[in-house]
């Protein structure tokens, strides 16, 4: 393209673009991003609703309901119902339960979880509502489990995704950066790792590590820590291509040669410009990745390679969920409410995302 | 081009090899043989067997011996001279994925055949249902951006990515085999087999597509092309699906390789609903059942598909984008 | 919005769009063209449906009949190839099969069986003695890798042949040493080590079938390196019971073909029976639901209650034992106290009732109380209070200073759900931690047999009638017994079981045997098995039986008459369903000339 033709304006427009110009500087990106994406409706609800359910997932303990792991056989299958009272809730336990009867109740939880059960227990005593989302075969309460579940899930995918972001973006850039031939190079490894199957990988690896289990928990690590690891080493191959092909093509755009041109530093072309320009993209696989690896999780779950008993994770429960499906009776509630559970926070994901995509896309500044 | 394909050439064989090498050590390094029964065998016998499929040699002589071609048998190569009958080539360089250790009355080779061509169909089904209904979901919304279509478009592309297909499959049994009887219940052979797995499996990869396909539209809605297209009075019709989408579906070609091969590796849970004989469940069969030949074939055959794959959409790319230029780097 | 671009460059068309929509209608063809190969190829192998389709639950490893050990192998096996005898459907006493007589001598240790003149393999040669011999043999043989060669070692001198063959240094025994000889064609002879009262049950059992010795020469001769699985080829493997394999599909199905030149050929009744490899549950079930399968071979305990009240769900309990496998050669387990403990506090009728839901019995012992000679001798049944004595003087009053108990299980929903509610339990009333461990089978395997866990899920399904069955996987050192358990006493009854030639005698032995069992508990009985199989109302010939092994042999469409005859005895409660099969019935041969004799007698 020649150069002759890009300024090749009248007075009066080029008025103009100083103006508009003029009106962007007050406002950074994200001040813009934050503004465009409140005005979007649907993004901004999606944002509030996920906002809300990872903080319900966090009290989790504070909601006067049975523990997840609560066994009760005479009460199994019992469809959604309402109600309240003293339904038995911790009754093996004094009126101070220690650490380790909490523990007993529930699994080995954090001090901060003992706190909120405790929290809980000086909020509504003994009082809790009836099983309004039903129980499952073994008389367990599926709202405590959603909600409890709901925690596996998010901290699943929330971690394994920022690991995956982590490497993804670290690699995807250097390579993009360097060029030449150790971009080759960088590029060629994504490919190898891309030809290998991964659910071949992480079978292997979730097999390898759990029988490896209690001498990594000797050291600290426990399974859980593992299975965020093993997924979020698998994801990051997609980020790392996806960066990598931004950051070139905007390193051989003109506006960057403008810049260079125009005499801007090195670290300043890459904050200013090539960041705000990869975060879109990075934005839109990272609200991928999330769902998808929640979706992984559900997919270890039915091959039976998920979250260990007795701790539960939506996956678990959907699968659990499905196998009470035939044609001769339905249990609904089973599936019904994990799925929605599920799909809803996934549907508030992808719509968020998509809004923030809109919003922090920099070719869409000020324009609406 | 020419070059391009030889460099690609040299990279596959490099791929291969360490695809090879890493699967086959990974493997190695799991608990449990193929031959271990919930009935134990004697310790003889077992021995006996694993001789006999030369899982008692030095690793690396396994790994030799596996990717060939020359038989290190003591019948074969460099042993005390060959037996009548005993093959001088052997491994998959000579094209021998060698004996199932799972089922044991086929050969690799033999359940690959039967399993690939189910696959490639079951595969094909639901990638055109895929991107027929990414593609137009992902145009329509990217069009009306921020209207209620868009949202409703987005809605329904978004479902297959909201939800385990397995639960989806399950919600599709029971409304169209057991509430409203159109489909068969599971099974492969006929042609409404391939209708609700296919669909299933398809639904999540149009989720992608039309994300993909949206967001490629946006992006070159803005272009300036695009602008001196409308200027120059062409039909808006004619600027989105002559100018626009080409651009637009960029990132669509690019998501192919990838999508293709995880329609194969990704069917299994289908494939397990829908009782299909097909090549999904033997990725992660193989592997539970330390059926080491079987599962470093269908590797070898991922590998293989996925390269060649990625190798089309990257010509494909310099076909539909001239600013890409493939001997650049 | 395009009006408002602030800048902007003048775009150079691309002016090859023609050239690209080309291309595109040209991919497009190619998918198409790729949709038509894939079509026709899976068309191709479009299958009539078979007069009867059942599910076999997974995949089977293979039809030699001398390397298997698994249920869905048995099924196929067993309608494959036929031994010296076959087994009543019902009793399971052996009948006459390939052997149409039989002697035994007055010590038991001496048989000659008599091949029946008509027996033929399928490509048409007598089924010999010499056939037998060869095989037996061939089973004997270490390379074989047969698993259950143990159960010739019976036969005087097949022992020591077996373990000369495996020694690479000791000198190889003479074949001539073993007792198993074919006299002519038609006359096995068979000189036992010791009286092994089901020695007869065995040559039922499938290890024991013959095998064509031409079939795996030629293979061997043509194949050498691959001979092992072209011999057993569709289009190859020869066989001599009452079906051969016409195709098979990994992962799909087996489609068997009646063999008409077998013996009793005219008392078959399927010509073509499917065998499918589903392992989900809920897709068999929907498939048996929807028609498409006649029988399935198990059931997921949440429809159970369901079924329970249909006419085509009649569990019976059969030969078979769930229970916990504790290690004892570590502490705390080391400590019988603990184990008695633990056992004492097992919440079976949860299990049994809320879990498995169908009729399972509460195990107290490891031999399942179905044998007409051989009752059980129980541990003691639940008491906590007891339970929770036991644990203080362990030395862990209310669990306290016990490690975390660890229980093993291979990933599944109902070893899940009984290792949840036990652990609920012992957590609860014991006061102890529980730890639930899902492996995945295979290092579940290894786990067991290299002795890392505390406690292993487990079953033992029976493989002949007889109690020994059980009981002697627990002898110190088999392959099986994976406890580390070791007890001289033990040893020393199930020896003298071995030879005592008196039937009631030698129960009172295997009895003692098991009060030792049940006394120090290397094993947590959990419950007996009762098999799970929903068959078609309209089957005949499908019978209960104690090792739930069913004989398609036997197998029938009853007509419409004969199916009402048999809805008249149904237990009360019992919804009928849809029968399957066509209204007319399919009846064997033989069964069609007694009906029409009968019909035109009547007139």
């Amino acid at each position: 393209m020649d150069g002759k033709r890009r300024f090749d304006f009248g007075a009066g427009e080029l008025e103009r673009l100083a103006e508009e110009a003029r009106e962007f500087k007050g406002e950074s990106l994200w001040q813009d991003a934050w503004r465009r994406l409140r005005r979007n409706r649907f993004s901004w609800w999606a944002g509030v609703f996920l906002a809300i359910f990872m903080l319900g997932s966090f009290l989790a303990p504070v909601f006067p309901l049975r523990s997840p792991t609560e066994i009760r056989t005479e009460r199994a299958n019992l469809a959604p119902s309402f109600g309240g009272g003293d339904l038995n809730y911790l009754s093996e336990f004094k009126e101070d339960p220690t650490n380790d009867e909490l523990d007993r109740a529930y699994w080995d939880l954090s001090f901060i979880d003992h706190g909120l059960l405790r929290m809980r227990m000086a909020i509504f005593k003994r009082w809790q509502p009836d099983t309004i989302l039903g129980t499952d075969n073994l008389g367990r309460d599926i709202l405590s489990r959603i909600v409890w579940g709901s925690r596996t899930s998010i901290l699943v995918a929330l971690a394994a995704t920022l690991f995956s972001l982590l490497i993804g973006v670290t690699y995807g850039a250097f390579s993009g950066l360097m060029g030449g031939r150790i971009d080759n190079l960088m590029m060629r490894i994504v490919d190898i790792l891309y030809s290998i199957p991964f659910i071949f990988v992480v079978i292997f690896l979730i097999t390898f590590i759990g029988d490896r289990s209690t001498e990594l928990e000797d050291k600290g690590i426990d399974r859980e820590f593992v299975f965020y690891v093993v997924i979020g080493a698998v994801y990051w191959l997609t980020m790392a291509r996806v960066v990598r092909g931004q950051v070139l093509s905007l390193k051989n755009s003109e506006f960057i040669e403008a810049l260079r041109v125009m005499g801007a530093s090195t670290p300043r072309i890459l904050f200013a410009h090539v960041v705000p320009n990869i975060l879109s993209i990075v934005i839109v696989y990272l609200t991928l990745t999330i769902p998808a690896i929640m979706l992984f999780e559900a997919f270890l779950s039915f091959l039976g390679l998920g979250i260990e008993a007795p701790k539960v994770s939506w996956g678990t429960l959907a699968n659990d969920g499905t196998t009470a499906i035939n044609p001769l009776r339905i249990y609904w509630w089973l599936v019904v409410f994990p799925a929605a559970a599920m799909g809803s926070t996934l549907l508030a994901l992808n719509i968020l995302g998509d809004g923030l995509r809109d919003a922090l896309d920099p070719k869409m500044r000020g324009k609406d | 081009m020419i070059p391009f394909l030889a460099r690609r050439l040299m990279w596959f064989a490099i791929t291969l090899f360490t695809v090879m090498f890493v699967s086959f050590f990974l493997m190695r390094s799991v608990k449990g043989g193929p031959f271990d029964n919930e009935r134990q065998l004697d310790a003889g016998v077992q021995a006996t067997i694993e001789a006999e499929y030369h899982l008692d040699w030095p690793m690396w002589k396994q790994f030799a011996q596996y990717v060939g071609p020359l038989n290190l048998d003591d019948d074969g190569w460099f042993g005390e001279g060959e037996t009548e009958g005993s093959a001088p080539f052997t491994g998959v360089l000579s094209g021998d994925f060698g004996p199932s250790f799972r089922y044991r009355d086929f050969s690799v080779n033999d359940i690959i055949g039967q399993a690939l061509p189910i696959s490639m169909l079951l595969g094909i089904v639901s990638m055109m249902w895929a991107l027929a209904l990414g593609i137009s979901t992902g145009i329509a919304s990217a069009i009306r951006r921020g209207t209620g279509l868009d949202l409703s478009m987005r809605l329904a592309a978004t479902a297959g990515i909201a939800l385990p297909n397995f639960v989806i499959a399950s919600f599709l049994i029971i409304l169209f085999v057991f509430l409203v009887p159109l489909f068969p219940v599971a099974g492969w052979g006929r042609l409404e087999h391939m209708i609700l797995p296919g669909f299933c499996l398809g639904l999540v990869f149009a989720a992608y597509i039309s994300r993909l396909t949206r967001t490629g539209m946006l992006e070159a809605l803005s272009q300036d092309y695009i602008r001196t297209a409308h200027a120059k009075g062409l039909a808006p019709r004619t600027v989105i699906m002559r100018h626009a989408l080409k651009g637009g579906l960029l990132p669509v070609v690019s998501y192919l390789g990838p999508a293709t091969a995880g329609i194969l590796t990704g069917s299994l849970v289908i494939e397990r609903i829908f009782f299909i004989p097909g090549l999904g469940s033997h990725f992660v069969n193989s592997a539970s059942n330390r059926d080491y030949t079987l599962a470093m074939g269908v590797t070898i055959l991922y590998t293989v598909l996925v390269y060649g794959l990625n190798t089309v959409v990257d010509l494909a790319y310099t076909l539909l984008d001239p600013r890409i230029d493939l001997s650049e780097s | 919005m395009w009006r408002r671009c602030p800048l902007g460059k003048i775009p150079v068309m691309a002016a090859t769009s023609t050239a690209i929509r080309l291309r595109q209608g040209l991919a497009g063809i190619l998918l198409l063209g790729a949709f038509g190969v894939a079509l026709g190829l899976a068309s191709g192998a479009r299958l009539e449906p078979a007069d009867f389709t059942f599910n076999n639950g997974s995949e089977v490893q293979t039809l030699d009949p001398a390397t298997i050990t698994g249920v869905p192998e048995g099924r196929v096996v067993r309608s494959l190839f036929e031994g010296l005898v076959v087994k009543h459907p019902k009793t399971l006493v052996p009948e006459p099969g390939m052997a149409e007589s039989w002697t035994i001598s007055e010590d038991g240790l001496t048989y000659q069986f008599r091949i029946r003149d008509t027996a033929r393999w399928s490509n048409g040669d007598p089924v010999t003695a010499h056939d037998f011999e060869w095989s037996w043999q061939r089973l004997l043989t270490p390379l074989t890798g047969a698993n259950y060669a143990e159960q010739l070692f019976y036969v005087e001198g097949a022992h020591e042949y077996y373990l000369s063959l495996a020694d690479s240094d000791a000198p190889d025994l003479e074949w001539s040493t073993v007792g198993i000889r074919a006299v002519d064609d038609s006359t096995l002879h068979v000189q036992l080590k010791s009286p092994t009262a089901f020695f007869l049950d065995l040559c039922g059992f499938y290890p024991l079938f013959p095998v064509n010795r031409g079939n795996i020469e030629s293979a061997q001769r043509d194949f050498p390196g691959t001979w092992k699985l072209e011999w057993v080829r569709s289009d190859k493997i020869v066989t001599n019971g009452p079906y051969v394999v016409e195709s098979r599909r990994v992962n799909d199905r087996i489609r068997l073909r009646k063999n008409e030149l077998y013996w009793d050929a005219d008392n078959v009744a399927f010509n073509s029976i499917d065998v499918l490899a589903i392992e989900k549950e809920t897709t068999m079930f929907n498939l048996y639901h929807t028609g498409e399968c006649d029988m399935v071979d198990h059931v997921d305990s949440k429809v159970a209650d369901i079924l329970m009240q249909r006419e085509d769900f009649n569990p019976a309990p059969y030969m078979g034992t769930y229970f916990y496998r504790v290690n004892v050669t570590e502490p705390p387990y080391d400590n019988v106290l603990l184990r008695r403990a633990l056992n004492l506090s097992i919440p079976r009728k949860t299990i049994v009732e809320e879990i498995e839901r169908m009729g399972q019995v509460p195990a107290y012992s490891l031999v399942p109380p179905v044998l007409a000679d051989y009752t059980p001798v129980e541990c003691d049944h639940e008491d906590l209070d007891r339970a929770r004595a036991l644990l203080a003087e362990a030395g862990y009053p209310d669990g306290k200073g016990l490690p975390p108990v660890e229980i093993h299980y291979n990933s599944s929903d109902a070893h899940k759900s009984i290792a949840e509610v036990i652990g609920d339990t012992w957590r609860r009333e014991l006061g102890v931690t529980v730890k639930l461990r899902n492996e995945e089978w295979k290092v579940y395997l290894d786990t067991q047999n290299t002795l890392r866990y505390q406690l292993s899920r487990s079953a033992w399904i029976g493989d002949y009638v007889d109690a020994f069955t059980f009981l002697d996987m627990f002898v110190s050192g088999r392959g099986n017994n994976k406890t580390g358990w070791a007890n001289a006493e033990y040893d020393a009854l199930i020896q003298q079981a071995t030879l005592e030639p008196d039937n009631t005698k030698r129960v009172a032995i295997l009895q003692s045997a098991e009060r030792i069992l049940m006394d120090q508990l290397p094993i947590l009985p959990i419950y007996y098995y009762v098999d799970k199989n929903i068959v078609a109302p309209r089957l005949g010939g499908f019978e209960a039986n104690a090792l739930d092994e069913h004989f398609p042999k036997h197998w029938y469409w009853m007509d419409d008459a004969e199916l009402a005859a048999k809805r008249e005895h149904l237990p009360p409660g019992k919804k009928l369903v849809d029968p399957h099969g066509p209204p007319n019935g399919q009846y064997s041969p033989a069964e069609m000339r007694r009906r029409a004799a009968a019909e035109g007698s009547n007139r």
